[in-house]
């Protein structure tokens, strides 16, 4: 690529954050790194942020991602809330110390009480004394599948949430936001089912060996096969949980003298296998191009601290869907940047796999790129295909490498038959090779209800994180007693969501979080809209400081994104 | 005192007002510059020796990086797998070959259990396959809260956590107690998803000589003297001892009462990995602690995977709630991951309620393991590395050619020999650049109790012959 090309990558807009005054730490105005700086005029003022795309014409579509300033009297009120629950954590330790309060926090046997302890005092604060507050909105057992609706097992709490009793009742049909089953393949009947029952009946459930000795299934081989013609890759490699794909691969691939470009927000088993590797890691700001592309120069000019060595390589280690934020990568521009800079990209597609594009191929697929120019697909099939495990996809020759390098593939047994069963079905159903239209018929409906979702909401005057095609929907709650409030107020309408605050998320940016599925309804989905509503006017929620209603954007020529 | 400093004051005041402006104005500048230099940024060797935009442009073009992965070389042993079609049970097809299974970690016998089956179904049938999230956000389910409950009884502890994978399961564990400064004394032989629970630590670790006690109570001592030193670091560095019950790598058990005894002397806490002992030491298969007799209690650990003797799938720790409940909030491999499949969890309890309701299994497991390991000893060429009881042997060449490739080919070409022969065996595999210590190359033998007498006869006399033939 020429100068002029990394012209155009630069000349877009500033990260959306960078005008977010309260977001600092996300704020991604990289000052002056480079010599291609863009006007001033450019760049997008608060209200509009949401419509620029970055570089127009590496998008076939709009990129239409919003992060909504937080009011500064919500961020002071949050952080006063948790001033106020910090003094009331210390005043209540030291009534336990003193005993005057009853401690219900497991002691250390009596035989080790000479031994160094276990846990610092100081480091289950937060749990001791603000999550134990709110922990019956986190675990909550189920006892069906957990499809659009599920059952939950009631159960109560004497102690004020340090131990649990199961009434043995059960709380029935409860809306499910809260399972990443975007294409509603989690079912305990139907095709894939059936698959799965027919599997366990020759192979049984387990394996008994890992792939390289003597756990090598003939099913997991047409996995294999079936996942690479998905996903249009040469050769595909499949492992045994997600979370291990990335933690126990990315060893394999980088080691010493490597460089890891790492988003600021990748999930932990990313961070997990990053350090694994004992490659050098950086952290560039989320989604933010600049930043990433600053890191990339300074690391070949530089190369590596003190011995001024060049990296033997550079990997980007980016997400499709980040499932806190609910935001989409700015693929096109990082593949432009990767290729400029000859990076290696790896690109987990945990959440986005099944749930994006039109075909359900994920993040490449929605924006229409080729998967060749990926170097590493990563995926789960936990989520879209309702099964579990993960796969890596790319070049022959990095799949014979893992198949013979890979930690998981030496050392792990190998995947439960069933298990693989239901992800063939599911993905022969989602690629139409069962010869129906089942599998393009969710697609459809999960975008149909993404958006539907996401426009009520915006509507209602909630602040929403995120793209709007992502099915991962984040409602900001901010403050720390909310968090419970909105878990337990929600639950009481027979809605089931997932909460979220901190170390998940930032301090002041505890969120709900909604994840849309095939299987609701319009009408499951009205329902569970009305109650977000109602809770969300109960506990002041709607935040949003925007005009209403959003005037609806269409396709933006790259004239209108620039005038202003 | 007071006086005479209140007197310089006084002085101070007077020649300043007394003092020239030019004295005034340059004794001013220079505080300033001392100001700036204290809070200037630190000098960095490369701003000043700016490179133009020109030549950063001419870096980054010249910049070639290495291949994404190295080639693979056509030959290399881990590149080709054995394709196995159908259950790996006992009777097992490898490459279309109907064999004798002596390589799958099924040492009870119930990967094809109909048992199990029917309640890996059942489950199946209530909850679908997958669960669809980490155990904090709707992925817990009622089976595995029964299957922690059941598991703590079964072992008599406390409480039990379970994990969706096996290898995650030692690896998460051991990094959601032992954190940088602290010190971890491991046995060398222990199994690779220990060693990674290690590097994940990042604690000092310190490797004793496989099961020699001695090297151990030495390191500790040297450890003593340190903590004497310095016995403010001593009171906050948390020490553990991370051993297996049963090591995969050597075949041999740990010397748990040894063990025990250095912990309390030293006031270490050990944590016990049992992969390979869980439902196969001990008169109830609880292990290496029934085996010795140990109390439970006096190990701060227990963690094992459900993938041999359970013959499902994922691992549990279990030990006292003031340990274990930490690993909810801590452990990665627990709260980052999506949970266990409910079927495969149906499957491990179904897998318990047998082991529980006929321990005599484990008594004839033991006797298999006798017979096998007294048939194997004597090949010529070959040397039998484990204990009697243990169901996962090691076949290694006696004389070594000193070449790791010749010799995995060597055994290759004996496992191929039986596999002709309808004999299922396997080599044991290791990423050998990455184990802190590598075993030599072996041949895996397993046993289980479906094997009968002439199976067990039929497998060592081809093993017998294929060393005769190929081993000269």
């Amino acid at each position: 690529m020429t100068e002029s090309s990394a012209t155009k990558l630069l000349n877009g807009d500033a990260c959306r954050r960078t005008l977010n005054g309260k977001n600092a730490r996300k704020n991604g105005y990289v000052k002056n790194h480079c010599s291609f700086q863009q006007p001033q005029k450019y760049r997008r003022s608060g209200e509009k942020e949401q419509n620029a795309t970055h570089h127009p014409s590496l998008y076939k579509k709009p990129f239409l991602e919003s992060f909504e300033e937080t009011p500064l009297l919500v961020a002071v009120l949050t952080y006063m809330g948790y001033g106020i629950l910090t003094v009331f954590g210390y005043l209540r330790d030291f009534l336990r110390h003193w005993n005057i309060e009853k401690c219900h926090v497991a002691r250390e046997r009596d035989e080790q009480k000479d031994f160094v302890p276990l846990y610092q005092d100081f480091e289950n604060f937060y749990t001791r004394n603000l999550y134990m507050r709110i922990r019956d909105n986190w675990n909550r057992p189920i006892c069906s599948v957990p499809g659009a609706r599920m059952d939950l097992v009631e159960r109560v709490t004497h102690n004020y949430n340090w131990t649990f009793d199961h009434t043995g009742k059960v709380v029935k049909d409860v809306i499910n936001m809260g399972s990443y089953n975007y294409l509603g393949f989690a079912e305990s009947t139907g095709t894939c089912a059936d698959a799965a029952i027919e599997a366990t009946q020759i192979y049984g459930v387990g394996a008994g060996s890992t792939r390289c000795e003597m756990g090598n299934l003939d099913i997991h081989e047409e996995l294999e096969e079936l996942v690479a013609r998905f996903l249009g890759v040469e050769a595909s490699m499949a492992f045994g949980m997600g979370f291990a794909t990335n933690s126990m691969n990315i060893p394999a691939l980088t080691g010493k003298g490597c460089l890891i470009l790492s988003d600021e927000l990748n999930h932990a088993s990313l961070v997990l296998g990053a350090r694994l590797s004992g490659s050098t890691i950086r952290v560039f700001k989320h989604n933010n191009m600049q930043s990433l592309e600053k890191l990339l120069r300074d690391a070949i000019v530089h190369g590596q601290p003190r011995t001024h060595r060049p990296w033997k390589k550079i990997l980007i280690v980016v997400e499709g869907i980040y499932s806190m934020e609910g935001s989409i990568i700015r693929l096109p521009e990082v593949i432009a940047l990767k290729k400029r800079y000859k990076a290696y990209l790896y690109l987990d597609e945990a959440h986005s796999i099944g749930a994006l594009g039109p075909s359900g191929r994920g993040v490449v697929d929605y924006f229409g790129l080729d998967p060749k120019d990926v170097d590493i697909m990563m995926g789960t099939f936990t989520k879209s295909f309702g099964a579990a495990g993960g796969y890596i996809g790319g070049k022959k020759e990095l799949i014979d490498y893992l198949r013979s390098h890979s930690h998981s593939a030496l050392y792990a047994t190998s995947m439960s038959p069933p298990v693989v069963q239901q992800i063939i079905t599911s993905m022969k159903i989602i690629m139409g090779e069962d010869g129906s239209t089942l599998g393009a018929d969710r697609l459809r409906q999960l975008s149909e209800n993404t958006n539907y979702f996401r426009r009520r909401l915006r509507e209602m005057g909630f602040i929403i994180y995120g793209n709007d095609d992502s099915p991962v929907v984040p409602l900001m709650l901010y403050m720390p007693a909310k968090i419970g409030a909105f878990g337990r107020e929600m639950l009481k309408r027979n809605i089931g969501t997932v909460v979220v605050g901190f170390p998940a998320t930032p301090i002041i940016e505890s969120r709900a979080r909604f994840c849309v599925s095939a299987a609701h309804t319009r009408e499951m989905l009205d329902t569970a809209l009305e109650a977000i509503s109602e809770v969300g006017d109960l506990l002041q929620l709607k935040y949003s400081r925007r005009e209403q209603p959003l005037p609806s954007l269409g396709w933006m020529s790259e004239e209108s994104l620039l005038q202003d | 005192m007071a006086s005479g400093q209140q007197w310089v004051l006084v002085e101070m005041v007077q020649a300043f007002y007394e003092a020239p402006a030019y004295h005034l104005i340059l004794e001013g500048i220079l505080i300033l510059w001392i100001i700036r230099l204290l809070f200037s940024k630190t000098y960095k060797l490369h701003e000043t020796y700016k490179l133009t935009e020109r030549e950063k442009e001419d870096l980054i073009e010249e910049w070639q990086p290495d291949l994404l992965v190295p080639p693979v070389s056509k030959d290399h042993p881990s590149l080709k797998y054995d394709v196995v079609s159908g259950p790996p049970s006992h009777k097992i097809i490898v490459n279309g070959k109907e064999c004798i299974n002596f390589a799958s970690f099924n040492f009870l016998g119930l990967l094809d259990n109909e048992r199990v089956k029917e309640k890996a179904l059942m489950s199946l049938k209530k909850y679908g396959v997958g669960t669809c999230g980490p155990r904090g956000f709707y992925g817990t389910f009622d089976v595995h809260l029964e299957l922690e409950n059941r598991l703590a009884k079964f072992m008599k502890t406390e409480e039990a956590i379970i994990y969706s994978y096996g290898f995650a399961t030692i690896a998460s564990a051991i990094p959601a107690y032992s954190k940088r400064g602290d010190i971890i004394f491991v046995d060398e032989a222990a199994c690779f998803s220990i060693q990674k629970g290690l590097q994940a630590s990042r604690s000092f670790i310190k490797y004793f000589k496989h099961n020699d006690m001695e090297d151990l109570e030495r390191l500790l001592k040297e450890q003593e003297l340190e903590d004497q030193k310095n016995p403010r670091k001593a009171r906050v560095t948390r020490k553990f001892i991370v051993v297996e019950g049963m090591y995969i790598n050597t075949a041999d058990i740990c010397p748990l009462p040894e063990l025990v005894k250095l912990k309390y002397r030293y006031k270490v806490r050990i944590f016990l990995e049992e992969s390979m002992s869980f439902g196969v030491l001990g008169e109830h298969g609880k292990g290496v602690t029934e085996h010795f007799g140990v109390n439970i209690d006096d190990i701060d650990l227990i963690s094992a995977n459900m993938e041999n003797a359970v013959a499902s799938i994922g691992g549990f720790c279990c030990g006292r709630s003031f340990v274990i409940d930490h690993q909810r909030l801590s452990g990665q491999g627990y709260c980052f991951s999506a949970s266990l499949p409910p079927m495969l969890a149906a499957a491990a309890i179904e897998a318990l309620n047998i082991m529980e309701e006929d321990p005599g299994i484990f008594t004839v497991l033991r006797e298999k393991c006798k017979r096998v390991y007294k048939a194997l000893q004597g090949i010529p060429g070959l040397k039998l590395v484990g204990e009697p009881f243990v169901p996962a042997l090691h076949l290694q060449l006696e004389k070594s050619s000193g070449f790791r490739v010749s010799d995995m080919q060597l055994l290759r070409s004996i496992v191929d020999y039986c596999l002709e022969r309808k004999v299922a065996l396997t080599l044991a595999r290791y990423l050998e650049k990455e184990e802190r210590f590598l075993t030599p190359p072996s041949i895996r033998v397993v046993v289980t109790i479906k094997q009968k007498d002439d199976d067990i006869q039929k497998a060592v006399s081809c093993i017998r012959e294929a060393a005769s033939v190929l081993l000269k």
